[in-house]
């Protein structure tokens, strides 16, 4: 435990810009504590991640990837996060069939208000991704400087 | 062996180029050896006679050839197609990647194709000749020896887990009309997923570190078709080449299964293509077992204008959590 204690994962979080950007913002202004591994980049929409972004977010070195979208049924361009569902239960089960961790991907719906979901979320995503250990079998040694 | 012969197909392609319902055949071509029949245009009478085949290496799947061959001319394309084919025919026209108006399709009955790879190993090198007969086929070599084979051992894998021998579209039907088969072709995917990640790691590593990029499954996918693919993106920062221990391959593996997914008829031709012999169509199948499960039982190509499950949606879908590993 000693080892994991001190080991700081990266994390991805793909956050769409009308729910889950807004919520982390939330996080910061109500002064709610998330790890700092955590790099948020802002996406017009959850279904805006191709699953090569994924992907390409585990070969360049990311330990977990989280994608964060707005609740079914409250998408800003009305059907968005529902054609991300599919996609992506197909791409993480297709991920675990390669035998690669399942809990190193998440799919959490993080509204504009739910700041406090936002950092509970996070916190818990990356004590998941820390437990697990570094991203071997997805990393591409040519990334890592 | 097939039940409908070289000569059937060959005087229906000259009836209708004949009476000028068609200017050009897509049809199969006679190879160096009895064995590598390559897909071949052909316009006049005299070129069928001396080089179209119809054997039991006739694998190739015509549809996507229609794409850039209906481009060309201003007449009718004649297209043979077995029943596989005609799925990859149907999801095509449903993706309006070629105009129906200008294709004549014959479907023609498939008594299932031959491995050559299969027949190799079995019967070793130097083949000159493979003659067809009832059940078993006999192979000649240089060495004027000869071996009798089983057909079940040395049919493709594809043919093994036929799904269908029913053609779902067609100008003209040759021969009877079949069913669609209750296949076992999700047998070998669940049996990868019964076993532990580490094992599922390992096989897919070693299978997908074979890799030589050399690009041909996705050249002959007929669920394939942009124009310009991903994978040649000069900028895409990583160079899209063959490395064995890194990740590269199996991003493109995963990339290439899921652009397809959803369209995917399940015609084998990535895996029959490979020249390393990586089982790439179970990752497909992956793909077709899973979205039946999640989305409910779905064919590609059954019927023409039916929604792909990835480009539809319910209100109450599966979470991508609760999904994984869900089948298993």
């Amino acid at each position: 435990m000693s080892i994991n204690s001190e080991y700081k994962p990266k994390i991805v979080a793909f956050c769409c810009n009308w729910c889950s950007y807004a919520g982390a913002d939330l996080a910061g202004s109500n002064r709610l504590a998330y790890p700092e591994n955590v790099k948020i980049i802002r996406v017009p929409c959850s279904c805006r991640v191709n699953p090569m972004f994924i992907l390409r977010a585990f070969q360049r070195g990311a330990d977990g990837v989280i994608l964060c979208g707005c609740h079914p049924g409250d998408c800003h361009y009305t059907s968005g996060n529902y054609y991300t569902r599919r996609r992506m239960a197909l791409l993480f089960s297709m991920l675990e069939y390669l035998g690669i961790e399942k809990e190193r991907t998440r799919v959490e719906w993080v509204s504009a208000a739910e700041g406090a979901k936002f950092a509970a979320t996070m916190n818990d995503f990356t004590q998941t991704v820390a437990a697990l250990g570094e991203n071997k079998r997805l990393e591409d040694l040519r990334c890592k400087r | 062996m097939q039940k409908i012969t070289r000569e059937n197909l060959i005087n229906k392609a000259i009836e209708l180029l004949d009476n000028g319902t068609v200017s050009r055949v897509l049809g199969w071509k006679i190879g160096e050896f009895a064995y590598d029949v390559t897909p071949a245009v052909f316009t006049t009478k005299e070129d069928l006679q001396k080089d179209f085949i119809f054997d039991d290496f006739c694998n190739a799947n015509f549809s996507k050839y229609l794409i850039a061959e209906t481009r060309k001319a201003e007449e009718k394309v004649l297209v043979f197609l077995k029943p596989c084919d005609t799925y990859s025919f149907n999801q095509l026209l449903t993706e309006h990647r070629f105009s129906r108006e200008k294709v004549y399709a014959v479907g023609i009955p498939c008594e299932g194709m031959l491995d050559i790879g299969k027949i190799k190993a079995l019967a070793g090198e130097g083949i000159i000749d493979v003659i067809p007969g009832e059940g078993s086929i006999t192979v000649k070599n240089l060495y004027e020896e000869e071996k009798t084979l089983a057909y079940g051992d040395v049919l493709t894998e594809r043919c093994l887990s036929c799904k269908s021998k029913k053609h779902v579209v067609y100008d003209e039907l040759m021969g009877e009309e079949g069913d669609v088969i209750d296949s076992n072709r999700f047998d070998e995917v669940e049996k990868i997923e019964k076993m532990s990640a580490d094992e599922r790691f390992a096989f897919w590593q070693s299978q997908l570190s074979k890799c030589i990029r050399c690009n041909a499954c996705r050249d002959i996918c007929p669920a394939c078709t942009c124009e310009k693919c991903v994978f040649d993106n000069p900028k895409s920062s990583v160079n899209n080449k063959a490395i064995s221990d890194s990740f590269e391959e199996k991003m493109f593996h995963i990339i290439r299964a899921f652009h397809v997914a959803g369209r995917c008829t399940d015609c084998g031709e990535c895996s029959r293509v490979c020249p390393q012999g990586i089982p790439l169509h179970l990752l497909n199948r992956k793909f077709i077992k899973d979205i039946n499960s999640f989305y409910g039982d779905y064919q590609a190509g059954q019927e023409e204008g039916s929604r792909a499950p990835l480009i539809n949606y319910t209100f109450d879908d599966l979470e991508p959590g609760e999904a994984v590993g869900r089948g298993v």
